[in-house]
């Protein structure tokens, strides 16, 4: 059985100003099996984030099912942990709280909360900066604590909306890298959503592509490429040259940033 | 740098010192009745003897500062007290519940207008003529900035924290508890030294009208029996208390707010 499947998911927003309905997911069959990095891929707008957040249960879907390991999604709730794509942090609590903050809300003793923040700091690279606040550390590292948070709950799946998108060059590549070794060690399984190709394909066990309007999943695309990833290989550019024809195959006017983030 | 700062100080003190300099020559100089417009001086005496009790001047006042001044701050202190405890939590119902907001915020924003020094005929005949009316006067000033700067603080509260506090688990209560009233505070402090501000204006004016006791009654008192000079410390006093209990909930502000220092344009400091 897999951990995550969705089942004729569609999504329709109604669209008050133009007093049509917008169909933003239409039929979304997928899914992902324990263990497995499924990266999904598609222009903005193709309704990528709405499927992650009905996964986290943000967003309930106007017609079929989603359902995490066996049970139905009706709400969030912390055996989904949930990367967002900025950090979402408490500004008024410092790192370690934020890293413990759904054991606060459970109402652990402050030893207890500490000890496992420890942990989980430590595993994202961030020791030392457990007593600073989140305004007082950069965007990147504010991410780490994200993704400390949202492992420390120990979560059956991870979600991931664009983690990465709002960081330079430099600092994404690093927290690719991070992430693939924490991931290699903490197994889990993990949904991520990204408009980098590059990026799917640095991560991802499987990419799913998907079209706009209506938001369709074209392809799922398993990756038997080794890691570390080589970005310049001829597999790896074979694999993105795959991808790219299915965008290009759709009408123009969507927009896909061919390298991560122009 | 340490000259600059220096020079600062002296900078700030350099007004005062002319209005006080030029005020006590002006009175000096006998162009209005010396009663019409006491010196600083004479002021200052006025305040001495009524603080400390020095020579008795202030005759039945003398040495009866601490009980005025006690009388007027215990006044302050419950009502604003009272209106911080109501309107912070029907503040906190308002902002995150419609229905609440529904049912409740209309009547608030009727009796809102209404200027809380004409409900003083009500306040004595309901409460007579003691501390009731008075702290019901200073619950009524204070009750409304707070409640208002509650509301905005909680309906303002960043929509992605208390996604952020559902994905970790949180029910209504913890959100509310854990996300929204830390954000709120921020909002609900500069609520809290409006309401101070308020508190005492109408502390004086109770006093005035409706006690027999208080910083205020003495000012309005000493009106009658023509002593300005106490007038004018009474004046003083006031705006020195209404000054430091701000200058108190600043304090406890910055304690809590400290994660606020880095984010504030004068965090820089």
């Amino acid at each position: 059985m897999a951990t995550i499947e969705i089942s004729h998911v569609s999504k329709i927003f109604r669209d008050p100003k133009r007093e049509a309905d917008v169909v933003a997911l239409d039929d979304i069959n997928l899914a992902v099996a324990k263990n497995e990095f499924l990266c999904l891929l598609g222009p903005s707008g193709c309704g990528k984030s709405t499927l992650l957040n009905m996964i986290a249960g943000f967003e309930r879907p106007s017609a079929g099912t989603v359902v995490v390991d066996g049970q139905a999604v009706t709400a969030p709730g912390s055996d989904r942990g949930v990367v967002f794509q900025q950090a979402n942090l408490m500004p008024w609590l410092p790192i370690w709280e934020n890293v413990a903050f759904h054991m606060l809300l459970r109402g652990g003793q402050k030893a207890e909360r500490r000890a496992r923040a420890q942990i989980y700091i430590d595993m994202v690279g961030l020791t030392g900066f457990e007593n600073h606040y989140p305004s007082e550390l950069s965007g990147g590292m504010n991410q780490r604590v994200g993704i400390a948070r949202a492992l420390l709950m120990n979560p059956q799946v991870i979600l991931m909306d664009e983690p990465f998108g709002a960081l330079d060059e430099q600092t994404r590549m690093d927290m690719q890298n991070e992430l693939v070794r924490i991931w290699q060690e903490h197994q889990g399984t993990i949904v991520f959503v990204t408009h980098g190709i590059d990026e799917a394909l640095t991560l991802g066990t499987h990419v799913a592509v998907m079209s706009a309007r209506p938001g369709r999943i074209r392809e799922v695309i398993p990756l038997d490429l080794p890691r570390p990833r080589d970005i310049t290989g001829r597999q790896f550019n074979e694999t993105k040259r795959h991808i790219l024809d299915l965008l290009r195959s759709e009408r123009a006017g969507a927009s896909l940033e061919t390298s991560d983030h122009a | 740098m340490r000259y600059i700062r220096r020079l600062r100080t002296l900078d700030r003190a350099i007004v005062p010192v002319l209005i006080l300099a030029g005020w006590e020559a002006f009175s000096r100089s006998g162009a209005l009745p010396a009663a019409l417009l006491p010196a600083p001086s004479t002021v200052v005496w006025a305040w001495a003897d009524w603080v400390f009790g020095t020579d008795g001047n202030t005759q039945t006042y003398s040495g009866h500062w601490i009980f005025d001044t006690a009388a007027s701050l215990s006044r302050v202190l419950a009502g604003f007290a009272i209106a911080t405890a109501l309107a912070v939590s029907i503040g906190a119902a308002i902002g995150w519940s419609r229905a609440t907001e529904v049912i409740i915020e209309p009547t608030l924003q009727i009796l809102r207008p209404i200027p809380p020094v004409s409900w003083i005929p009500l306040a004595i005949i309901w409460f007579g003529i003691a501390n009731k009316p008075a702290i019901f006067l200073v619950f009524l000033g204070a009750f409304f900035p707070i409640l208002l700067n509650t509301i905005h603080g909680v309906k303002n509260c960043d929509r992605n924290l208390i996604r952020a506090g559902a994905m970790v688990g949180g029910g209504n209560r913890e959100l509310l508890r854990f996300i929204v009233l830390p954000a709120a505070l921020p909002s609900i402090f500069a609520g809290l030294r409006i309401g101070i501000g308020s508190a005492w204006m109408l502390t004086v004016t109770a006093e005035m009208v409706a006690v027999k006791s208080g910083l205020g009654y003495v000012l309005w008192d000493s009106y009658y029996f023509l002593r300005y000079d106490l007038v004018l410390a009474a004046m003083a006093s006031i705006g020195m208390l209404g000054f430091l209990s701000d200058l108190g909930i600043r304090a406890v502000m910055a304690r809590v707010l400290h994660w606020q220092r880095n984010t504030t344009i004068q965090g820089g400091e």
